[in-house]
């Protein structure tokens, strides 16, 4: 029992990397229509970065890593927007095929870079060890991890709720004709989208390192998943990936405890095809696209 | 204030518009006519940069902004009302507004408030998402929308279609003392012919994509301009 208890801070904090892929995932899909078949790469780019900035300034860089890995994966992200997704608005086929292929490119490129093998960064002295509530072993990194996307997850809401910026993405996602007839210059709105959303896949990347080893297959491995989530929790709404993310992340970490971790996934994917089976709306209706 | 000339204008690899001039002069209130399906959206698309022509040009103020994009079109003085009501349906109304003031650079608030004293009805709706609005009401807010950045030139693609007399009345009289009493330029797509009669300067009749007539609102009257128009 203690043992299956001691699962619970795994499976919170596999959901809440899932719950920030899927963000981000989101805000790509509300542009192109499509999934960003590359987000997993933007991961991937988070993650060594966090390695290499830890080879060059020792583990102390680890809280440095997550606004760097931001900038990186985010800038990737943007880049990918401008050079080749732009071209391909309205064309959805085109666009997944499209980052399907970056997808491959991204992830030779790491190989080429960082060679085959799997690297492991290692976490700073202050996320070892852990505390003990309510007779459940709470690992420090495993809450760090929570913490940061519940800081993330707040900070995106407010963002796009509140703030000027984020009110012209909704519109431009919403109509994107209107929002140029109203003066919205909604190129450089969509190439900001990317940079947040494909930030967000650097964030949890740097999350990922203190939970793992880092290698160029670190993105597929949880894109699968995160689209899951996003598709389960009703395209692009908040609430509904938050508890997709939850419901996905313990049931992936239970499962694994009793089986083991293939079979786990497949398992899992078995439950989210049976529920859309129900709800093919996913959980919550969606209204149009919208991001809240 | 602003001049078309000779565009040919596509969807795809059908021609829509073919040899198109248009004369818009400062100050002015210009109506395009014609029959369901002849163009007159692609020709109001054109002039606001979501179509680019094939051959011909659109001059404002002397520039030439025939590729200029969309958003720069409205920071020179330009705002469009397009044909069926469009409001961001997930931003309330307020919002809605918002987005528009946002992006201009003069950024003063008080547009908000005159945009909403052209239709106070919408006072009472600030909260709610747009998409939840009657057509007519949705109309009053993208006309509003429209004006937040204080345009010299407005263009309107039937504002009046699909709403019921009441609203017609209170869009006609907004454009009518927009275009009176502030001297607004106003280009204005419409089918109602009283409409057009009453407030135009001068108009074009479009048909299959051709200007097959132009000239004063007195023409109207003329038996062969309205057979041009009849469906
Ligand atoms: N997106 C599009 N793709 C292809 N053809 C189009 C498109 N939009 C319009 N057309 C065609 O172009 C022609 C002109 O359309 P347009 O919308 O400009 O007409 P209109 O004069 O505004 O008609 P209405 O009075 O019904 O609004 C029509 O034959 C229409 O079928
Ligand atoms: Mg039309």
């Amino acid at each position: 029992m203690e043992a299956l208890a001691n699962q619970l801070p795994i499976g919170l904090s596999i959901a809440a990397v899932l719950l920030l892929i899927a963000l981000g995932l989101t805000f790509t899909f509300g542009q192109m229509g499509v999934i960003n078949m590359a987000h997993g790469e933007f991961i991937m780019a988070g993650a060594y970065t966090a390695y290499l900035l830890q080879g060059w300034a020792g583990e102390q860089s680890f809280l440095l890593a997550l606004p760097v890995a931001f900038a990186v994966a985010g800038l990737l992200g943007l880049l990918l927007e401008w050079a080749l997704i732009r071209r391909f608005y309205g064309r959805p086929l085109d666009t997944l095929l499209l980052t399907w292929g970056v997808s491959l490119i991204l992830q030779q490129l790491a190989r080429d870079l960082f060679g085959a093998p799997n690297v492991q960064a290692t976490a700073p002295g202050w996320l070892t060890g852990g505390i003990d509530l309510m007779g459940v072993r709470m690992p420090y990194n495993r809450l760090f991890i929570l913490g940061l996307a519940v800081v993330c997850v707040v900070g995106v809401w407010w963002y796009l709720a509140k703030s000027p910026q984020g009110r012209r993405m909704r519109a431009v996602v919403q109509d994107r004709e209107l929002a140029a007839y109203s003066g919205i210059a909604t190129g450089r709105v969509d190439r900001f989208t990317f940079l947040l959303g494909s930030g967000l896949a650097g964030v949890a990347g740097v999350a990922l390192t203190l939970v793992g080893p880092v290698g160029p297959g670190l993105g597929t491995f949880y894109i699968v998943d995160a689209f899951l989530v996003v598709v389960a929790g009703g395209l692009g709404q908040l609430r509904g990936a938050v508890i997709a993310a939850v419901a996905l992340g313990m049931l992936n970490s239970f499962l694994e405890f009793w089986s083991d971790a293939s079979l786990a996934k497949v398992l899992v994917f078995v439950v989210v095809i049976a529920f859309l089976q129900v709800r093919p709306q996913g959980m919550f209706v969606l209204r149009g696209r919208s991001l809240v | 204030m602003l001049e078309v000339s000779g565009v040919d204008v596509s969807h795809g690899r059908a021609q829509v518009l073919f040899g198109v001039d248009l004369s818009v002069p400062a100050g002015s209130l210009v109506c395009v006519m014609g029959r369901n399906g002849v163009g007159k959206t692609t020709l109001l698309d054109t002039v606001m940069g979501t179509l680019t022509p094939r051959a011909g040009s659109v001059v404002l103020d002397g520039e030439d902004i025939t590729r200029l994009p969309t958003h720069l079109r409205v920071r020179r003085g330009m705002a469009y009302v397009p044909q069926g009501h469009a409001a961001f349906p997930q931003l309330t109304v307020w919002e809605n507004l918002q987005v528009a003031l946002e992006a201009t650079t003069h950024r003063d608030r008080s547009a908000v408030d005159d945009s909403l004293d052209v239709f106070p009805a919408l006072r009472s709706f600030l909260k709610r998402p747009a998409g939840f609005l009657s057509g007519g009401q949705r109309q009053q807010l993208a006309i509003a929308r429209a004006l937040i950045t204080r345009p010299r030139l407005l263009l309107l693609d039937e504002p009046t279609e699909g709403v019921q007399p009441s609203v017609i009345d209170e869009i006609e009289n907004a454009v009518e003392r927009l275009h009176g009493e502030a001297g607004m330029t106003v280009l204005l797509v419409e089918q109602y012919l009283d409409f057009a009669l009453r407030l135009a300067d001068s108009f074009i009749v479009l048909d299959a994509g051709e200007v097959v007539h132009s000239g004063t609102s007195a023409d109207l009257h003329d038996e062969g301009v309205r057979r041009m128009l009849s469906v």
